[in-house]
């Protein structure tokens, strides 16, 4: 009896333990991230940081102006065309297709999802970047190596859409039968239903979906490395190369060469991915909880 | 000779492969109240599902014989021309469905898709219509709040005021009161006899005693099939069928 009692108090005592360092994870690499990034903040202000487009380490500069617009325009540029490719086929797949193509195709979305993203990489630069090159850019009027800003958005959508496709099925299918059959049985027509009410009565969902999206093409790092160039100047167009700020770690570690001041700016690149990544996920928790009180059902 | 609103002639349906309804002929009078009962799982409210082509949007669903609602057969009409049979018959449901929109939004939904109504005009029939189902003095403050937050009681006389904005013949209901307490139930059941004056009502129950208050007309269904049907009056104090006899006094349920 004692032991059984024992072992429940161990048992609930290590669960907590082990909760407790998880999510202490959290506050460690926050306080790392900030203490390492002092130093460049105790010599560069964090107006002149981030807002001066010179990044020259060697010189002492480190002005990030120009890696945060190029991030800035690679993350909307893939999200502009991931979210409606992905809504309107997840309405597609759930709505329209015949039950047996619905079936078909849902394993493999889900696995574009997971396949990892430096396969994504490897094939945008191998054919994507060369078609960018060659055919894209040049209809455009533009010259360019295909390794651009322009290339890492599109890769980086193709790799958000699995995603959000995935969870958009997946809040689609939840809407309640009796739902939709309150629209139709009004005389609404299918399309009609779909758009004023499974959009809306999804829209927590979709929102959700969206920022886990987001949250995938703001951080990737490997795929978007591969193909945009690695080029820090204020980009004049889409075809231009460029840096994000997490390329830029990727890109940028190997030659520290423990230069301490260089080593300290790429911490505070870390911790302002860190920092969006964390105001986000606060922004979109708001947003849910207003979506789930005004859209319900 | 009384005026049918709606005649099945051998409806037969099956759903992934199961018999549900099997040669249905029932034919069901204008601006009457008609209730459908019999156990549940006997197919009550696939029929009445059947009446506005609802069926359909489910997966291996397969319908044969006739509908004809004032004589014409909907069966035959084409998927382009569904929701305007749709619209001609409003839906109550089981469990109130408001849409994820306003309350005046629910109303005005209809509308919105079959009138071109001005701001004004649309306003008036929202109003009408929340008064015919003596909704509107509770949410006349509140009719921009979303409809999710009103009580179930309240959801349900939402809906009835949502399918009679469109100006339907007909009202399907399928058990309105089963999720309700008394007190909304009763005001739901009270609407229903306002109503029948103006619509054709076919009340899927399963409670008998609701039937005998309600009723005009019945139709007894088990398992699928159609065991007797007629005036509420001959149905109750005169059942032909022992098997109506049993279902009657209790036996069978």
């Amino acid at each position: 009896m004692n032991t059984r009692k024992l072992r429940d108090l161990i048992g609930t005592k290590t669960l907590l333990l082990i909760t407790l360092f998880v999510s202490s994870l959290f506050f460690l690499i926050f306080i790392l991230l900030l203490s390492r990034s002092l130093l460049v903040l105790e010599s560069h202000s964090i107006i002149e940081v981030l807002f001066s487009s010179i990044w020259n380490p060697d010189a002492g500069q480190f002005g990030l102006a120009a890696i945060i617009v190029d991030t800035i325009l690679v993350t909307g540029f893939a999200l502009l065309i991931a979210i409606p490719i992905s809504l309107l086929s997840a309405i597609y797949i759930v709505e329209y297709a015949p039950r047996r193509l619905r079936k078909t195709i849902r394993p493999f979305i889900d696995v574009l999802a997971g396949v990892p993203s430096v396969v994504y990489g490897l094939c945008a630069f191998l054919f994507l970047a060369p078609f960018v090159q060659n055919v894209i850019a040049p209809f455009f009027g533009a010259q360019s190596t295909g390794l651009c800003i322009f290339s890492a958005a599109i890769i980086l959508s193709i790799m958000v859409f699995p995603i959000i496709i995935s969870l958009c099925i997946e809040s689609f299918d939840a809407i309640p039968l009796s739902l939709k059959e309150a629209s139709l049985s009004v005389g609404a027509t299918k399309w009609e239903t779909v758009k004023k009410v499974v959009f809306r009565a999804s829209a927590p969902s979709i929102i959700a979906a969206i920022l886990l999206g987001f949250g995938r093409a703001f951080g990737e790092t490997i795929a978007v490395n591969m193909v945009i160039g690695g080029t820090i100047r204020l980009p004049s167009s889409l075809f231009n190369p460029g840096e994000t700020l997490a390329s830029l770690i990727a890109s940028k570690y190997g030659e520290l060469m423990s230069i301490p001041l260089h080593e300290s700016a790429l911490m505070l690149v870390a911790l302002i991915l860190f920092i969006v990544v964390f105001l986000f996920y606060i922004l979109g928790f708001l947003t849910l909880r207003r979506a789930k009180k005004r859209w319900k059902y | 000779m009384e005026n049918y609103q709606i005649e099945t002639k051998n409806l037969n349906v099956q759903i992934q492969k199961n018999s549900i309804l099997k040669n249905i002929n029932i034919k069901i009078p204008a601006k009457q109240l008609t209730a459908v009962i019999g156990p549940s799982g006997c197919g009550k409210t696939t029929l009445l599902k059947s009446f506005n082509r609802l069926l359909e949007i489910q997966d291996e669903v397969n319908i044969s014989g006739q509908i004809l609602v004032d004589g014409e057969n909907i069966l035959d009409r084409k998927a382009s021309e569904i929701p305007d049979i749709r619209k001609k018959m409003g839906l109550i449901s089981q469990k109130p469905y408001p849409l994820p929109m306003s309350i005046f939004e629910n109303v005005a939904y209809g509308l919105r898709i079959h009138h071109n109504k001005n701001a004004k005009e649309l306003a008036e029939a929202v109003q009408y219509c929340l008064e015919e189902v003596g909704l509107w003095n509770e949410v006349k403050n509140r009719l921009h709040d979303p409809a999710s937050r009103l009580s179930v009681g309240q959801q349900q006389r939402l809906c009835l005021a949502r399918a009679i904005a469109v100006q339907p013949e007909v009202l399907l209901c399928d058990e309105p009161t089963s999720a309700l307490d008394p007190i909304a139930a009763q005001q739901i059941e009270k609407l229903l006899l306002k109503l029948k004056k103006e619509y054709t009502v076919i009340l899927v129950t399963h409670t008998l005693r609701q039937a005998k208050r309600v009723a005009d007309y019945v139709i007894f269904l088990y398992f699928g099939m159609v065991i007797e049907q007629g005036t509420a009056d001959e149905f109750f104090n005169n059942p032909k069928n022992p098997e109506t006899k049993a279902y009657l006094s209790g036996e069978i349920s």
